[in-house]
């Protein structure tokens, strides 16, 4: 397999420029002619979408759930970056490059990351065009916040339901698209498996959730905006429904999967309570702006907050980093509440927990500044555990949250597969071996309303427009591939849920490859994968046909890729023998408790290639050069 | 604990429907409404019985996926919050609870507890947008927008979209709905270009998909999760009258 990046080579201020300058065009009186499969309505999905639809490509869209608007986007709280410089703090294009390419901890490509900075800017003016209600100053203008991992005020937001806001403005122009007939939207439609003739993804297989039927659609080219794979390790802070599906799926048919083992773990989420437990609650990381993290000082020490006297307290991240404090990047502030826990400064009684304390900001700026910045986080935390964050400390702990791995792409945002592209969350592109916060809605916009429209157009360019056949024996072929993994879940006839098996599969994962990763665990993990996979296809239960409504069946399907996936994931993590970012291999770590990275072998991306059922995937790596940003120990002391 | 349940199940639009009875299920205070409900489905799957259909994806209150009625009321008894977002603790030991799919014309049952919300879209797509082509936008802060406007317009725009306004309404009406995004894209000097046709195309399509008129029952208000206030509907009269005059 070869992987040409395609960046652009010479300066990197100018390298997207000249890109667009140099990529073919189609001709407008043509773009009518071709037509685009997007996968997902989520930001990268929705914001293509009405984008492509806006040049006058016919789009055909696809979501699992009931309407666009309810993608995973729509839960992101907290804001979203841009360089605008809005507050003349020092803020510039090179700033925020600058932070995205150390705060992903040197394993990002440089020019991609440049390209998002600089696009940044043009995403806030274009939702604010489309009526997104973002937070404003008395005077009027855009006010701003500050996120972990930055020394400036860039974050844009809209309360704490900012993807909600910029989903709503993709969403509302998508359905205007629809409405003009320029979108065919298909909801509760679930995508299984890739099409492609001639080796270029032509087309894909579809699951119509509520009658089961099969469904072919062929397209000129085909996009997957799928979004993330985070419940892997089942409890998460994603949407029940998020999975690996649709990125599997293109993997098994030759798209490379790139750093499955860069996956995020929050810090502020809410602790994990009892067995039934189906998901986990994020609390923005902006609450980290006016929030300091403590722990008491003596260990098992469960007096109430207020009992615990000023110096009986450990404002750990004050401590270890004077400089960045509260605000250090998520992988450095989640290892720092794991290592005071391991040490036994808890403060959840039986479980696991840290304090995020608002008494300071409640003080300095009143109550009501501090319920106007979040109050609907608060009355969510008073919802889910009864305690009222004005009155006392939150308790949080960390959570898998995002995941920075997902199919390689090129500049172009192209996978290994020719005509097949991957955007937002489910590409790997921008954010290296770790995210900062704002960044993932920032990037998800960058690629579904300014890049991908400009370089799909180039590979289009290529194409005689119009492949519209289905009945071809490509298509014959997947479909009866799929029709047949449906007839072997609904006939494994076992009495085990799903349900059960994938929360065993998302304990090895966390427990083996979460927060912190040994050779020996993960090996472990290795063994244990194929024993769940095993007892996957004896024991589970799916009741009910293919042919109706069935939610055992849907949920069946995504378990089995996710157990698949995982050992893919578990390899990347043993194979990666260095720490980085979120990857965090206990083996080298410096000696102030920090990643230690190895640059001198593992700075590159490593590019998984599916080399068939039962056999070893094969590693290539995509070698990264920086030329701009030189690689240092990140330090946020 | 151990609960009554009482569960609406319809194999389909066009099946009659009846309650099923899971007596004494073993729930825990802090478990949600909706894993309550993943233990009967998981026991249901456990002996290969088909299990209970119901909506749901973020479970933390803003999707607007779930939904359903629970003891008469849309989303249950929790005060502005959403199905997802109820908790066993709000219920007593023996309690009876009977659950139905939000109900309207125009919100077709499609099994269970699953209903066909896709009038909304339609809505929305009607007029419910500024149109705005990406990349002919000026400086986002070219335009300041007073902080009073941009709050109430956010009040607005917390929509989620969940239709537990139209099943509160004792006439069906998606007019609190409607109303939100009316109000949250004419009140910004964004939305002020299509300002007359967005009310107008909005209510067309509104009265198109069935739902029926507002008469200032106000349940609405008091079944959304969001708080979201009839004033808007008061703003999208006003709205109304002006566009209609305007267009004679
Ligand atoms: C709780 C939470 C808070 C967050 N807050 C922030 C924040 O403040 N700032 C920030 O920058 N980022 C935040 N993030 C991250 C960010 O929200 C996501 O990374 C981003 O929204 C992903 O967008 P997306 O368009 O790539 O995918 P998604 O929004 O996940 O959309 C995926 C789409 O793909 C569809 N789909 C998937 N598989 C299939 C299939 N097989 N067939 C058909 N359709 C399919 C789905 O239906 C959906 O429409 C947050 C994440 C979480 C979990
Ligand atoms: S599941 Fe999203 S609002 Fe309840």
């Amino acid at each position: 397999m070869k992987l040409d990046s395609k960046v652009p080579g010479g300066p990197i201020e100018t390298a997207w420029d000249r890109h667009r300058q140099s990529i073919r065009l189609v001709n407008p009186a043509n773009k009518r002619k071709y037509k685009v499969i997007v996968v997902g309505t989520g930001l990268a999905g929705a914001s293509a979408s009405a984008t492509l639809a806006q040049l006058g490509y016919n789009v055909e869209a696809f979501c699992f759930q009931d309407s666009a608007r309810r993608a995973h986007s729509i839960a992101a709280q907290g804001g979203i970056n841009a360089a605008k410089n809005y507050q003349n703090d020092g803020d510039s294009v090179w700033r925020l490059f600058y932070d995205t390419v150390k705060g992903g901890d040197f394993r990002a490509r440089e020019a991609n990351v440049y390209r998002l900075a600089q696009v940044s800017v043009n995403i806030i003016d274009q939702c604010v065009a489309q009526g997104v209600p973002f937070a404003r100053e008395y005077g009027g203008m855009l006010a701003n916040r500050s996120f972990g991992g930055a020394l400036v005020s860039r974050t844009f937001y809209a309360k704490g339901q900012t993807g909600q806001q910029l989903l709503l403005g993709a969403y509302q122009a998508l359905q205007e698209q629809v409405a003009a007939g320029k979108v065919k939207l298909n909801t509760r439609s679930e995508m299984l498996d890739i099409v492609k003739i001639d080796g270029k993804a032509k087309g894909i297989i579809v699951r119509n959730l509520l009658t089961g039927e099969i469904t072919r659609h062929a397209a000129d080219a085909v996009v997957l905006a799928s979004g993330g794979y985070g419940n892997v390790f089942y409890l998460s802070t994603n949407a029940k429904g998020c999975n690996v599906t649709a990125t599997w799926r293109a993997y098994k048919r030759g798209a490379a999967f790139a750093n499955p083992c860069f996956t995020q773990i929050h810090p502020t989420c809410l602790p994990v309570h009892g067995t039934h437990q189906s998901k986990l609650t994020l609390m923005s990381e902006s609450l980290r702006n006016d929030g300091r993290v403590w722990v008491p000082k003596k260990k098992g020490d469960f007096r109430a907050p207020s009992q615990i006297p000023e110096d009986e307290r450990d404002y750990y991240l004050e401590r270890m980093y004077p400089t960045f404090g509260n605000l250090v990047p998520r992988d450095v502030a989640s290892r720092a509440a794991k290592k005071m826990i391991d040490a036994g400064h808890t403060v959840v009684e039986g479980g696991q927990g840290v304090y995020l304390d608002f008494a300071d900001a409640i003080q300095r700026l009143g109550a009501d500044a501090v319920m106007d910045r979040y109050g609907n986080l608060f009355e969510m935390y008073e919802r889910i555990t009864g305690d009222h964050p004005l009155k006392t400390p939150m308790k949080i702990y960390p959570a898998s949250h995002y995941t920075m791995g997902g199919l390689w792409v090129d500049y172009n945002l192209m996978t290994t597969v020719p005509g097949l592209y991957a955007i937002g969350e489910a590409n790997f592109s921008d954010h290296g071996a770790n995210r900062l916060g704002a960044s993932a809605l920032m990037q998800g916009l960058a690629d579904g309303y300014f890049v991908l429209p400009y370089t799909i157009g180039d590979f289009l360019a290529g194409e005689t427009a119009g492949f519209r056949d289905t009945n071809t024996p490509e298509f014959d072929q997947i479909e009866g591939e799929v029709r047949g993994r449906l007839d072997a879940l609904l006939s494994v006839g076992g009495n085990t849920p799903a349900e059960t098996l994938h929360r065993e599969l998302g304990k090895v994962v966390w427990d083996r490859s979460g927060m912190a990763r040994t050779e020996e665990g993960l090996k472990e993990a290795l063994e244990l994968i194929p024993e769940i996979k095993e007892r996957f296809w004896k024991e589970v239960s799916v009741p009910g046909t293919g042919a109706e409504l069935n939610m055992s069946l849907e949920k069946a399907g995504r378990v089995a890729d996710f157990i698949e996936f995982s050992e893919v994931l578990v390899r990347d993590a043993l194979t990666r023998d260095e720490s980085c970012g979120a990857h965090f291999r206990l083996e080298h770590v410096t000696e102030e408790g920090e990643a230690k990275r190895d640059d001198e072998n593992f700075c590159h991306g490593a590019v998984w290639e599916y080399t068939g059922e039962g056999n070893v995937p094969t590693r290539h790596i995509e070698p990264l050069e920086f030329n701009y940003v030189k690689p240092s120990q990140r330090s946020y002391k | 604990m151990k609960v009554n349940l009482r569960i609406w199940r319809q194999n389909g639009p066009g099946d009659k429907g009846s309650f099923q009875e899971f007596p004494n299920v073993e729930v825990t205070p802090a478990m949600s409404f909706l894993e309550m409900l993943d233990v009967v489905n998981v026991s249901l799957e456990a002996e290969s019985k088909s299990v209970v259909a119901f909506d749901s994806d973020c479970r933390e209150g803003i999707c607007g996926m779930c939904g359903a009625v629970v003891n008469g009321i849309p989303h249950g008894m929790g005060q502005r919050s959403t199905l997802c977002q109820l908790h066993m603790r709000s219920f007593n030991d023996g309690d009876t609870i009977t659950i139905e799919p939000f109900r309207a014309k125009a919100f077709p049952v499609i099994k269970d507890l699953m209903v066909d919300r896709s009038a909304f879209d339609r809505i929305i797509g009607a007029g419910g947008f500024v149109t705005a082509r990406v990349g002919s936008a000026p400086d986002a802060n070219a335009m300041p927008i007073g902080k009073d406007v941009a709050d109430e317009a956010m009040d607005a725009a917390t929509c989620i979209g969940c239709g537990a306004c139209v099943a509160a309404c004792p006439n069906a009406s998606a007019m609190l709905f409607t109303s939100a995004k009316v109000s949250h894209l004419n009140m910004l000097p964004q939305g002020g270009a299509q300002k007359d046709a967005r009310v107008l195309d909005m209510i067309a399509q509104h009265d198109e998909e069935g739902f029926g008129a507002c008469r200032n029952y106000s349940e609405c208000e008091a079944a959304c999760p969001k708080g979201i206030g009839v004033n808007f509907i008061a703003k999208l009269n006003r709205d109304l009258r002006t566009a209609a005059m305007r267009a004679r």
